[in-house]
């Protein structure tokens, strides 16, 4: 081995110049930063070596999870006997839907079997805590505590008491990675609760949400609700994802800049619910008969 | 390789040992590891660690470990694999090639020339992943480095403390 700037006398002989093993490597960094980011070859190693590093960064996890037991302990008595109240408050607010839930979704699915359409899937949950937030600056992501283990796939929404947190991207044996709503690249499609105006929600820096390529004259107002609209076959439809907070309609442009606030914690810590996959969406060529069924079926009615 | 604490020193110090260098860069990947969400000011310690070694051993220090813990960053970041083994490359082989000069500096000077060196670090991984289509994470992640340079000083004792010990331990002699 040499050192950089001073090449050894010819006659020791340590290996190539460090120039050269530069390159090798940098081309090596390349490789792998061309193969985990164009074709995602790496996920097996990845996975390997995360599975190795897991009792490491359990342990690196213990000084915040003490400090975190330790703010719990000073928590006063009034603190929780507030929180409980609330609860308590909110448990009652509630119930005038949740009694009447079972005799509706019965209603539901008995007008949709008179009007046969598919019945909507109960989609199972999975309870699970948010352990900490990953240390990658450039990306909105959480670490959960369930994995592969526990029968998590990638692609499934993650949701909170209030609405859509986000979705699990990248699952190792025992933990997985979610992608928050608010990251850069993460895309939501949603309904506007007001109207039924469908378009598609994507993250913005700091913790907001944007509605990108409406016309800058869409029926769009602050204090609307956003729900997911639930074509992309991720989310199901009608969950509470954001809120609109302003909306900048300027001349200049052809699209008109709407800001979103996301409704669920998402910056919280806490338990999140873990959604099952919902059944694919049928294929594009099916979806187009049963568009035309309705149409022969009002032509059958006619010629009775 | 370097016998003294600087050039201009007149202590000698033991050799170092292999196993402390690895040791040391493992203390800094535990550091690394503890979640504290994005807090402004959190020095990257792989990268601090990797820049003192690399410029006191550069020949027992260098690119290869450099490579590695770049790639074992990588993965438990969550980040793009490369991400850090490319910033800690061109780091690891940017304090090889200043070793012979920095040393004979004190160590405020010393702190000044590793400070621009972890900010290319740092600048490196924002440029990998701004092509690759991320946010933008803001100026406050560039602080890390200068609390890095900081910290230079700490480091340098905490790290030279195997190096200070005598040979032999001897009870008439005054060191």
């Amino acid at each position: 081995m040499s050192v950089v700037g001073h090449p050894p006398p010819p006659f020791f002989k340590r290996g190539p110049a460090p120039l050269a093993r530069l390159a090798v490597f940098v081309l090596l960094s390349l490789a792998l930063l061309v193969l985990d980011l164009k074709y995602r070859y790496l996920e097996l190693a990845r996975q390997g070596i995360a599975v190795a590093l897991y009792p490491l960064q359990r342990a690196a996890y213990t000084p915040v999870d003490l400090y975190e037991q330790l703010g719990e302990y000073f928590t006063s008595l009034t603190a929780v006997q507030r929180e409980n109240a609330d609860l308590k408050r909110k448990e009652l607010e509630s119930a005038n839907w949740l009694l009447r839930q079972q005799h509706l979704e019965l209603e539901n699915q008995r007008l949709r079997e008179l009007l046969d359409m598919k019945a909507r899937q109960p989609v199972p949950g999975m309870l699970a805590e948010i352990l900490y937030t990953a240390r990658d600056p450039f990306a909105r992501r959480v670490v959960v505590d369930k994995g592969s283990q526990h029968d998590i796939t990638a692609g499934q929404a993650v949701v909170d008491e209030a609405g859509v947190l986000g979705q699990v991207t990248r699952v190792f044996p025992l933990q997985s990675e979610v992608t928050l709503i608010t990251d850069k690249n993460q895309a939501v499609p949603v309904r506007i609760l007001r109207n039924g105006l469908r378009t598609v929600l994507f993250g913005a820096s700091g913790g907001q949400l944007e509605l990108r390529f409406l016309a800058a004259n869409a029926d769009v107002q602050p204090g609307d609700h956003l729900v997911t609209s639930g074509l992309d076959g991720v989310y199901l439809p009608g969950l509470p994802v954001a809120k609109v907070v302003r909306v900048d309609r300027d001349a200049a442009y052809s699209f008109a800049r709407i800001v979103c606030e996301p409704v669920a914690g998402v910056e919280r810590h806490g338990q999140v619910l873990i959604l099952g996959l919902r059944e694919a969406l049928p294929p594009q060529i099916e979806e187009a008969e049963s568009r035309d069924k309705p149409v022969k079926g009002r032509k059958a009615r006619k010629k009775e | 390789m370097a016998i003294q604490p600087t050039h201009s020193s007149r202590r000698i110090l033991l050799p170092v040992k292999q196993w402390f260098i690895l040791f040391s860069l493992a203390a800094g990947f535990f550091l690394n590891l503890i979640p504290l969400g994005h807090a402004i000011g959190v020095p990257d310690w792989v990268a601090l660690v990797l820049a003192f070694w690399c410029v006191r051993e550069p020949q027992r220090a260098g690119m290869g470990t450099a490579f590695v813990f770049g790639v074992l960053m990588d993965v438990a970041a969550g980040s793009v694999m490369g991400q850090h083994s490319l910033a800690y490359l061109l780091l690891a082989y940017a304090a090889g090639g200043l070793s012979r000069r920095i040393l004979w500096f004190p160590l405020a000077q010393q702190a000044l020339h590793v400070l621009p060196l972890l900010l290319a670090t740092q600048l490196v991984m924002v440029l990998t992943r701004l092509v690759t289509g991320a946010d933008f994470p803001g100026w406050g992640y560039f602080l890390g480095s200068f609390t890095g340079a900081l910290l230079w000083f700490p480091l340098t004792f905490v790290l030279l403390l195997p190096q200070y010990q005598p040979v032999e331990r001897d009870e008439n002699r005054p060191i």
